[in-house]
């Protein structure tokens, strides 16, 4: 319904203004003279009016002023809000809006996390670990910037839909990630997060079935069943090789591999696709001594054929050492930090750590062991390396 | 809604792209009727900066800032909205060898 509103009314503020002035309409006249046959309809309706009296009383309403005169075309246009496909249609462009280019990354996690999900600032804020004011102002500046250069409502042409819906995975993949394994804090996972961007996937795929957001949606489902078998009780990180996989999600994982077949069958899989079906490989494994690590080799070698980015090159590095032993790792994880791409990576140092631990260069290991340590921001992590290196003395 | 498209290149790359390229993308968009105005500007050697500081004028050479890019020309658009701005922007030749910078026109309130 805000979605619909803010289509009619062409403002943010406006029409969550319209709604609130609308439920509480509803709460005056529903008991009195019963439940309207549609109620999202009367409440978009009531709403509209309650914007354009505003408006009316506000700007001494001429039929020149031009918010005005947007609503009240609107009001003509009555079939559109009442039609179920038209709503599902104004969420759509909503989150197109909330993930536009030219707002900062940070303004459109906010701004989609605030007007697509609901979530309250306060709530975005806990989330994110910035300070309540922070937020508010940045959700400000990002629904003036729509205001004043006008970003339409719309869901792109054709010829700029792969651009546009890369930004908007983004933003949803980053609200998992900020869920699944936060950036810093005391808890490596903030699952509230993690579950609205599934849930936000879900509307996205049922909207616009494109191949790489039916990819990340897989992607998500199969990480997030690991969920249960990652930490310990108390909250010690466990690697996959060593996690009870019984306790993965089975549900997950049957509708995450359903998903990565659909997104590979289009022919058009890019890196979410591919990504989701790495995870397909493991979560279809008993253990790690029996995963299709050759497989999984090969995955990378397309991931890496269609996104160079030095993090994939370093997790092929990793699967290589599962197929051919530790050392064929090392010597990859090596050439890629001596480019000096991953040298502030955590996650490149405790590799190799792991690795030379494996092959008992006990010196190597505690060497990179102190690197990743120095370089991570998360409480369990640092547990976990710090155990890590006392069992090497 | 007006959009003025700031066309900024590198110096030894103002010529990069034909003169006739460039007129035939304005009379493009005159034909639709969305070209209020579009110019090309010489170097940016040939500036001048002026001030007015306690009713005092100074005049002073370039504005010879940081960047290596300098405003090169300009197109003043009307456009339905961003998206449609950003589309046209888009077409303008120089943007494949430098940038346009889409900016939103202010209306004065008197």
């Amino acid at each position: 319904m805000l979605a619909t509103l803010i289509r009619l009314l062409g403002d943010f503020d406006v029409a969550e203004e319209a709604l609130h002035d609308a439920f509480k309409a509803a709460l005056e006249q529903w008991p009195r003279e019963g439940v309207p046959s549609n109620p999202r309809a009367w409440l978009v309706s009531a709403g509209r009016f309650k914007a354009i009296d505003g408006l009316r009383r506000q700007k001494r309403f001429t039929p020149l002023d031009e918010a005005g005169a947007a609503a009240e075309t609107a009001v003509e246009d009555s079939a559109a809000f009442a039609d179920p496909e038209s709503v599902e249609d104004d969420r759509l462009r909503l989150i197109f809006t909330c993930c536009h280019p030219v707002l900062t990354a940070d303004a459109q996690v906010a701004l989609t996390l605030r007007e697509v999900c609901g979530l309250t600032t306060e709530e975005i804020a806990r989330a994110f670990l910035t300070p309540a004011p922070t937020l508010a102002q940045r959700i400000v500046r990002a629904k003036n910037k729509i205001r004043d250069a006008r970003i339409p409502y719309e869901v792109p042409s054709p010829a700029e839909l792969p651009e546009r819906l890369d930004a908007v995975l983004r933003v949803i993949y980053l609200v998992f990630n900020e869920g699944y394994a936060a950036s810093s804090g005391s808890t490596v996972t903030r699952h509230d997060l993690s579950g609205e961007a599934i849930r936000l996937g879900r509307v996205l795929v049922d909207l616009l079935p494109e191949p790489e957001a039916v990819g990340l949606l897989a992607l998500m489902l199969l990480q997030d069943s690991r969920r249960a078998a990652r930490m310990s009780p108390e909250g010690e990180v466990i690697l996959l090789e060593d996690q009870d996989r019984s306790l993965w999600n089975q549900e997950q994982i049957q509708e995450g591999q359903r998903l990565v077949e659909r997104a590979l069958g289009s022919r058009r899989a890019g890196p979410y696709s591919i990504q989701a079906a790495i995870g397909a490989v493991h979560a279809g494994s008993p253990d790690a001594a029996s995963t299709d690590w050759a497989e999984i080799v090969g995955l990378y070698d397309v991931l890496w054929h269609v996104d160079r980015s030095p993090v994939i090159e370093l997790n092929r590095a990793v699967a290589i050492a599962m197929r051919d032993g530790p050392a064929a790792g090392v010597a990859l994880v090596d050439a890629i930090l001596e480019r000096g791409d991953l040298r502030d990576y955590r996650l490149a140092h405790a590799a190799r750590a792991e690795l030379c631990r494996r092959l008992g260069k006990n010196a190597d290991a505690r060497q990179s062991y102190q690197k990743a340590l120095a370089l991570t921001r998360q409480e369990p992590e640092r547990r976990f390396l710090q155990r890590r290196l006392a069992q090497l003395s | 809604m007006k959009y003025l498209c700031l066309v900024y290149l590198e110096g030894q790359k103002l010529h990069a792209v034909p003169d006739r390229e460039c007129q035939n993308c304005g009379d493009g968009f005159r034909e639709r009727g969305v070209l209020l105005a579009a110019e090309a500007l010489q170097p940016i050697e040939t500036a001048a900066t002026v001030r007015v500081r306690d009713g005092k004028i100074s005049v002073t050479d370039g504005p010879f800032a940081e960047t290596k890019e300098q405003l090169a020309g300009f197109y003043l658009l009307d456009a339905r909205d961003l998206n449609d701005a950003i589309q046209m922007a888009a077409k303008i030749p120089p943007a494949r060898e430098g940038s346009v910078e889409v900016r939103p026109v202010r209306e004065l309130v008197p």
